[in-house]
């Protein structure tokens, strides 16, 4: 194909687009949609935190931009060079200098308080909580997994190419792997990470999560899905992480307890004579 | 020593000797012309940095590879548009460029501090940019971001000469940088006229004395972690790398500490354009002086320790965050403090609305949008939610790209009449700005919906769902390219066949500043007598 074939087929797509048709695949209301302005929904506790406080800041920040575009209208409409052919020569007023400190101050801390809680609650589940226990490693340029509790059973999840995607099975282009992490509801799940080669990011949008995977350190934090919010969520890579970095992406399916302890029995059969990924020690001396 | 000062003042002892052809420039000591060439310098990088982000957006445009099918292409053109614009075309046009042309011109003085290092400042930074250039065609290039993050740009997984040369690059840009700010610093300090205390100066002054120490205590600490990437790279050392005990996050405490500077270096020399332009035009004196001053310093201040904001998901402790969260927030205030003092500098003023006076106010609006969603960056929680994604993006983009380069044409269209001599058209000025205000935000304002929505940087393909406000963003490219191309146009027309611009063509009621009292374009050698502080000039401290 021409440059010029490919500019005007490139198009097509975007164009769809306009009216939400592209993409084939039925999305479903947790996957991005076409067009969309905010967050996705919602479906641990830390996310719905996460949505009512940047809710605050949307308005404060919204009438401060609206405040200050007001006072410019203002100001071209009554000080332009004709309205006001005379320049004032005022050049202090104590009492708007210290308005405009000590209110932006006020302002600052109404939204210190509820970003401090916010803060504190998403950092760790507290210890007696926690009813498993995930290790997520990014490497070069898939994930893979490893149900800590559940003996050996681990797997790896590269991204399925454009080309193997079927769409009548819901698959959805860059958001779609071959093994999905599967995770039950209403269960507190810690997550560990870490990373083999260089960083990544295990980002999950609808759990408020987004952690750096670091290669010699091991990262925690937590999420907790109610059973009402049982489905298939989708996340991507985070953090440049080499030439395929858009192309690793994250999905996890939420299902019943019931559920994962059929799938448990399944999958640790199914990847039980899986051989574990190769190392980047391993992977070097392949190259050389 | 007598001898050699009087043979020194009867070389210059006529108005315009100077070398001629390639030797004025090459071996130029001259402020001027040392300002003209980082301008032109800024202008060429800004070229070639614009050309990659055109090749970024043309390939975000639809969904798919259709243009750069390499994706390590793709991150090299990233890489090299981030490390070009900050480098080579913002701090070389806000701070080389002008700081050169009007920090002697305004301070009175005849020239800089140490006009050689001058010319060495400069030639430095060429080498510079020749070898990021160069970094583009080796080895692959370097596909590292500009943030350069180990251990992707350790050998490992950047194994060519690239990311070594645009190592080497930064460390001379950084030279560059460190030698300007101790001539700017050495100038501000020692060589004002009679009379321009401290609390005299005027703004752009006060920013660029600011700027200088940011850079002065920034660059070194880059040096230093470059360095160590540099050895970790090629001599076996194991800074940044967990199996010989190093740690990848030490290098982004490092980078973030010299990094969270200089988003200020950039931006604080854009408050003191700014603050000149506003009160020229508006007919007035700065409003609250002092206070202007005084915030620009203490965003210098502050900005030292708050970098760790960048570093909200690599895994610290609560309380590390909890303390950046509070400290970011606190750099709302004296920024608040800025605006609000522009705004009443307007208030009760008689404004001109010519094209410098349409990009200040352009500025002062889009850094007021970026500065807003800065807060909603600045709280690790939500922050969780952002980082990494398009919002960020955008944001930065409103805060230096829109409000910087917003600053840098709001500076060319003001004082290109003192600098070329001529006028620009003022009707292709206006559409020029507007052309580039529509532009811009088309191009980043929905980069925050796809934020939300969850994209990542710094991908080369997207989810389908993501297309149509990529495709509205591409589109809000192309009108920024033509902005940008009319600029080109408008430069070059005014100084092949501007009118002839007066030494003031903006009126003497606002100008309190010293380049107004010269003639235009500037003489080769101005301020041979000490200068008269002229009375509208003197910025009244409080009393």
């Amino acid at each position: 194909m021409t440059i010029y074939a490919k500019l005007f087929w490139g198009f097509i797509p975007a164009v769809y687009g306009l009216f939400g048709l592209y993409s084939g695949t039925a999305l479903a209301q947790n996957d991005p949609q076409p067009w969309q302005m905010n967050f996705r929904p919602a479906a641990t506790p830390v996310m719905e935190d996460i949505v009512e406080f940047h809710n605050l800041l949307l308005v404060i920040e919204g009438l401060i931009v609206l405040f200050v575009l007001g006072l410019m209208v203002y100001i071209v409409i009554k000080f332009n060079a004709r309205s006001n052919p005379k320049p004032s020569k005022t050049t202090h007023n104590s009492f708007l200098e210290v308005a405009w400190t000590v209110i932006p101050v006020i302002i600052l801390i109404i939204i210190a308080v509820p970003s401090m809680k916010l803060l504190f609650f998403m950092d760790k589940a507290p210890e007696d909580q926690v009813e498993m226990t995930l290790k997520v490693t990014g490497h070069q340029w898939y994930w893979s997994y490893e149900y800590v509790d559940e003996g050996e059973l681990s797997f790896d999840s590269n991204m399925i190419p454009d080309e193997d995607i079927d769409i009548s099975k819901g698959q959805i282009r860059l958001l779609e792997v071959d093994n999905r992490v599967v995770v039950p509801a209403d269960t507190t799940i810690r997550l560990l990470m870490t990373a083999e080669d260089v960083l990544h990011n295990w980002a999950m949008p609808s759990f408020g999560i987004k952690m750096d995977t670091v290669p010699g350190r091991i990262n925690e934090t937590w999420f907790r899905v109610p059973k009402e919010k049982i489905g298939v969520y989708r996340g991507q890579c985070s953090e440049l992480c080499g030439v395929r970095h858009g192309f690793m992406p994250i999905v996890v399916e939420v299902v019943s307890k019931q559920d994962y302890a059929r799938w448990l029995v399944k999958a640790k059969n199914e990847f039980a004579n899986v051989v574990k990924p190769v190392t980047v020690a391993q992977k070097q001396a392949a190259i050389r | 020593m007598m001898d050699t000062v009087q043979a020194a003042q009867d070389t210059h002892d006529h108005h315009d000797h100077k070398p001629t052809g390639w030797r004025r420039w090459a071996y130029s000591t001259n402020h001027k012309d040392i300002g003209t060439m980082y301008l032109c310098a800024a202008v060429f990088a800004a070229i070639i940095g614009g050309a990659a982000s055109m090749a970024i957006r043309a390939e975000l445009a639809a969904p798919g590879l259709q243009f750069i099918s390499d994706t390590q292409f793709y991150n090299v053109m990233v890489t090299a548009h981030g490390f070009i614009m900050v480098f080579f075309v913002v701090m070389p046009a806000l701070i080389g460029g002008f700081g050169n042309w009007f920090i002697p011109l305004q301070v009175g003085a005849p020239d800089m501090a140490f006009p050689r290092m001058n010319n060495i400042s400069f030639w430095l930074l060429a080498a510079a940019l020749v070898l990021l250039l160069a970094s583009a065609f080796v080895g692959g290039g370097a596909g590292t971001g500009w943030t350069v993050y180990p251990p992707l740009s350790n050998s490992d997984f950047h194994g060519g000469p690239a990311v070594d040369l645009a190592i080497l690059s930064l460390h001379l840009a950084g030279a560059s940088s460190i030698l300007g700010a101790i001539n700017f610093i050495t100038t501000i300090i020692n060589m004002r006229a009679p009379g321009m205390t401290f609390h005299k100066m005027p703004l752009f002054i006060w920013a660029a004395l600011i700027t200088a120490f940011l850079l002065l205590l920034a660059i070194p600490v880059l040096a230093g972690a470059l360095t160590m990437l540099l050895t970790d790279r090629n001599f076996g050392t194991a800074f940044f790398e967990p199996a010989g005990g190093g740690d990848p996050i030490f290098w982004q405490h490092l980078f973030w500490f010299f990094g969270h500077p200089e988003v200020y270096i950039m931006v604080i020399p854009a408050f003191g354009v700014v603050s000149q332009v506003v009160s020229h035009f508006s007919k007035k004196p700065i409003f609250g002086y002092l206070g202007m001053a005084y915030a620009m310093a203490s965003i210098g201040v502050v900005g030292f320790v708050v970098w760790a904001h960048h570093m909200f998901t690599v895994g610290f402790n609560v309380e590390t965050r909890a303390y950046f969260v509070l400290a970011t927030m606190v750099i709302a205030v004296p920024t608040g403090v800025k605006i609000f003092s522009w705004l009443a500098t307007m208030w009760g003023g008689s404004i001109e609305f010519k094209t410098p006076m349409l990009y200040a106010m352009g500025f002062i609006f889009l850094f007021v949008v970026g500065g807003v969603t800065g807060i909603t960056l600045a709280n690790a929680g939500v922050d969780i939610a952002f980082h990494d994604t398009y919002f960020v993006v955008a944001h930065f983009h409103y805060v230096l790209s829109i409000a910087t380069i917003f600053a840098i044409y709001c500076g060319m269209f003001y004082w290109l009449p003192k600098m070329s001599g001529r006028m620009y058209s003022e009707a292709a000025g206006k559409w020029q700005f507007w052309i580039t205000f529509i532009g811009v935000n088309v191009l980043f304002f929905p980069q925050h919906f796809l934020g939300m929505a969850g994209m990542p940087r710094r991908i080369p393909d997207y989810p389908d769902a993501y297309a149509g406000w990529n495709m509205v963003s591409s589109v809000g490219a192309a009108i920024s390219l033509v902005g940008a191309l009319l600029f080109l146009w408008i430069l070059w027309r005014t100084i092949v066949a501007g009118e002839k611009a007066p030494a003031n063509p903006w009126g003497e009621e606002g100008a309190n500043t010293l380049e107004w009292k010269v003639d235009s374009p500037a003489p080769f050698h101005t301020h041979d007598q000490i200068p008269e502080l002229p009375d509208a000039g003197v910025h009244q401290p409080a009393e």
